[in-house]
């Protein structure tokens, strides 16, 4: 096992008995549609945000299961809310309302934090 | 004879009229300082008399109603104008009577009772016009009452449920006037001073009337209604005949609605009658949403109920702002507590990359969703070329949102970024024009952007321009063609002839509505107002708007927004083109003249 290097990566690692669902499951319970992504990746070809940085609606579904929230709060304020993504998904998730939803989940996560 | 029901009334009124001078004082001391300068420089110019029409027309006539459906506008004038009438014409009986004003205020309320005497003609002439306007009011309360159980006859499909404080208005208020016949009968039957109405109705229950308990109790009861009717006014919908009022001369005086949640707001919040109009209008209905719609969702705010999902669920179509017949800025009202709400979150855009500058004459600048219909991009380019204009094409690779799908959301401030960033680019160009083709960036920058030394054009209104200079092909195409109005362009802009003058120079446009209904166009069903609708609900729409179109049989759709040309080919029943595809389509057609060709579905198989 020792040769396997990725496993050394300790920050990487998600620890699922300290992983903090509730941020996902209150987004899923406000925006079903999100759950039915197949990470075909339409929406980050067709993103406006996309084509000056390296954001990736893929990568906020990854971050949000990972329970990564600093980043994914960093990640979406490049958002520009066009809504290009929402009408290009094939699956019809109506991605406005899903980084809408995050984000303000996140302000009330950290709320209650606090 | 000392008489005592009066008090029940006097007790209403006095709370009704100290309530009210205290809401309106407030509400005027939390006007902007600019807006109180605005609204003492109004009374003195010819504005005031425009106001006084205005109160005249929609308060007490309400034309708009009348104009929507005859029956639902004589049940809103019979009991605001009869009312009206009959309290003037009512004091003015007394005053003749008495030969002067010396008497108490409640008097000529329960003229009735205290006069039992009338013998001269003057007093029956008054009497009979008294019983005419009662019977007036009667109908029209007979109708709110049938209402309720028949909407249908009122043209409506949809009626407000109402709040616990509304139904004890809404009662007292239909109690009011049977009781005042009622109570009149009564005086009638006794001392015969009625005449067509009450004394034929005094005649039949000339028995009960004659016992003084019944007779008594019948005043203390009309008392009693109009106590529990002006006690519970301020809290209720009725709360919108006075301020009513107070809005049409405020708005009137060119007072706005601000970004921000203020008085003005406020009052606007108070002046919905809560009628139901924009319920019909609201296509929302059509997915089974019933929360959302105007009315509604002002009566959540009003209650201080959670409103969030209402308030960002709304496509800003303005179909019912349009409707609304106290013509409140529903839109902006709207806008102003999404503002609110979403003023926690926060976006930035440090990151984005500048393209690569240019010096041009005139700059073209697609829009994020002219990116997704490249159709349209191409189209626009064959048009500069035949035009022999030279375009920047400013937003070609790295574009940059135009900021109103961010205002939409509420997020004004994150807009500001982007504003600031494209103004910068468009300033360092030396740009005379600017040409857009979607009608989202073309709102944001005719009226956010600080662009003064620029010609801001909508690409309708440029191939317009072309068309009149004869710089491009006359050319017709064989085919029928209806036009889609957006909402933006049109509600939002108020831009309907141009696109429709182009249309008609290349091709043969089906009306989809008498010219004076333009502003009552539907909405595609994907309008960015719409954050948290679900798909669902927006393809039903969607849908909807196409089987509409669909029944004028034309060869294709022809709308001037790339949102809606996306949101409508995903329904194949027609081909959808966006106004400058069909001018290069036209322009580009092989020259000989051909048949009109045969319509054929693209899903029909045979």
């Amino acid at each position: 096992m020792g040769d396997l290097d990725f496993i050394k990566v300790k920050h990487l690692h998600i620890d699922y008995d300290k992983l903090d669902l509730n941020l996902l499951n209150k987004v899923l319970q406000e925006e079903t549609s999100f759950q039915w992504c197949i990470s075909c990746g339409c929406c980050t070809a067709s993103c406006s945000a996309g084509n000056h940085t390296t954001f990736n609606v893929r990568r906020i579904s990854l971050l949000l299961r990972r329970g990564e929230i600093e980043s994914l709060e960093k990640e979406l304020e490049k958002c520009m809310l066009c809504g290009k993504c929402t009408l290009v998904c094939p699956r019809d998730i109506q991605l406005r309302n899903v980084v809408m939803s995050i984000k303000k989940n996140i302000l009330k996560y950290k709320m209650t934090a606090l | 004879m000392k008489t005592y029901f009066q008090y029940p009334f006097l007790i209403g009124m006095i709370f009704l009229f100290a309530y009210l001078i205290y809401l309106y004082v407030r509400w005027y001391t939390k006007l902007s300082r600019f807006d109180k300068v605005r609204f003492k420089k109004f009374w003195g110019t010819k504005k005031v008399w425009r106001a006084i029409y205005d109160s005249i027309n929609d308060g007490l006539l309400h034309a708009s109603i009348f104009k929507k459906n005859p029956v639902l506008g004589y049940m809103h004038m019979s009991l605001a104008f009869g009312w009206f009438l009959l309290i003037v014409i009512g004091h003015l009986e007394v005053v003749v009577a008495k030969g002067g004003f010396n008497f108490p205020f409640y008097y000529a309320i329960f003229f009735r009772y205290f006069e039992p005497v009338h013998a001269t003609t003057t007093a029956q002439i008054f009497a009979a016009v008294m019983d005419f306007l009662l019977l007036f009011i009667l109908v029209g309360v007979a109708l709110a009452i049938t209402k309720r159980f028949y909407k249908k006859i009122f043209g409506m499909k949809h009626t407000t449920k109402l709040k616990p404080l509304d139904k004890v208005a809404l009662y007292s208020l239909w109690a009011i006037f049977p009781l005042r016949l009622f109570a009149e009968s009564c005086s009638a039957a006794v001392y015969h001073n009625g005449s067509f109405l009450t004394n034929t109705t005094g005649a039949w229950i000339g028995n009960i009337a004659n016992n003084p308990v019944i007779y008594q109790s019948s005043w203390w009861l009309y008392s009693f209604a109009l106590c529990f009717f002006f006690i519970a006014l301020p809290f209720s919908r009725y709360m919108h005949i006075p301020t009513e009022i107070y809005y049409i001369f405020l708005r009137n005086a060119g007072i706005k609605t601000k970004k921000n949640w203020e008085s003005y707001a406020q009052i606007q919040l108070y002046s919905c009658s809560r009628c139901g109009v924009c319920l019909d209008a609201c296509q929302l209905y059509d997915a089974g949403i019933s929360d959302v719609q105007s009315v509604y969702f002002l009566q959540f705010i009003r209650n201080k109920e959670d409103a969030e999902k209402p308030l960002f669920g709304c496509l800003i179509c303005g179909r019912c702002q349009v409707e609304c017949p106290v013509h409140l800025n529903l839109n902006d009202l709207r806008t102003a507590l999404r503002i609110k709400a979403s003023k926690p979150l926060t976006f930035s855009y440090s990151y984005t990359q500048k393209p690569e500058q240019q010096s041009a004459d005139t700059i073209y600048f697609a829009g994020c969703m002219t990116h997704l219909t490249p159709g349209i991009k191409k189209s626009m380019a064959k048009i500069f070329d035949y035009a022999g204009e030279k375009v920047w094409f400013m937003d070609e690779d790295k574009s940059i949102c135009c900021g109103r799908p961010l205002m939409l959301a509420g997020q004004y401030d994150s807009a500001a970024q982007l504003i600031e960033k494209n103004t910068e680019l468009i300033k360092a160009s030396g740009a005379k024009n600017l040409i857009l083709s979607c009608p989202y960036c073309y709102k944001v920058f005719k009226e956010d952007y600080m662009l003064p030394d620029i010609n801001i054009k909508f690409h309708a209104n440029y191939i317009k321009e072309l068309i009149d200079q004869k710089k491009l092909p006359d050319t017709k195409l064989n085919n029928t063609v209806i036009y889609h109005d957006p909402c933006e362009l049109g509600r939002g802009m108020n831009i309907y002839q141009e696109p429709r003058d182009v249309i008609e120079h290349y091709s043969h446009r089906i009306p989809l509505q008498k010219s004076k209904d333009k502003d009552k166009a539907i909405c595609c069903g994907a309008g960015l107002g719409g954050i948290n609708l679900t798909g669902d609900a927006k393809n039903i729409m969607t849908h909807n708007a196409m089987t509409y179109f669909d029944k004028f049989n034309p060869d294709i759709l022809v709308t001037a927004c790339p949102l809606c040309k996306k949101t409508f080919v995903r329904d194949r029943r027609l081909d959808v083109l966006d106004i400058a595809e069909l001018v290069v389509k036209a322009i580009e057609q092989p020259n000989e003249p051909k048949a009109l060709p045969h319509k054929e579905k693209s899903y029909a198989v045979s």
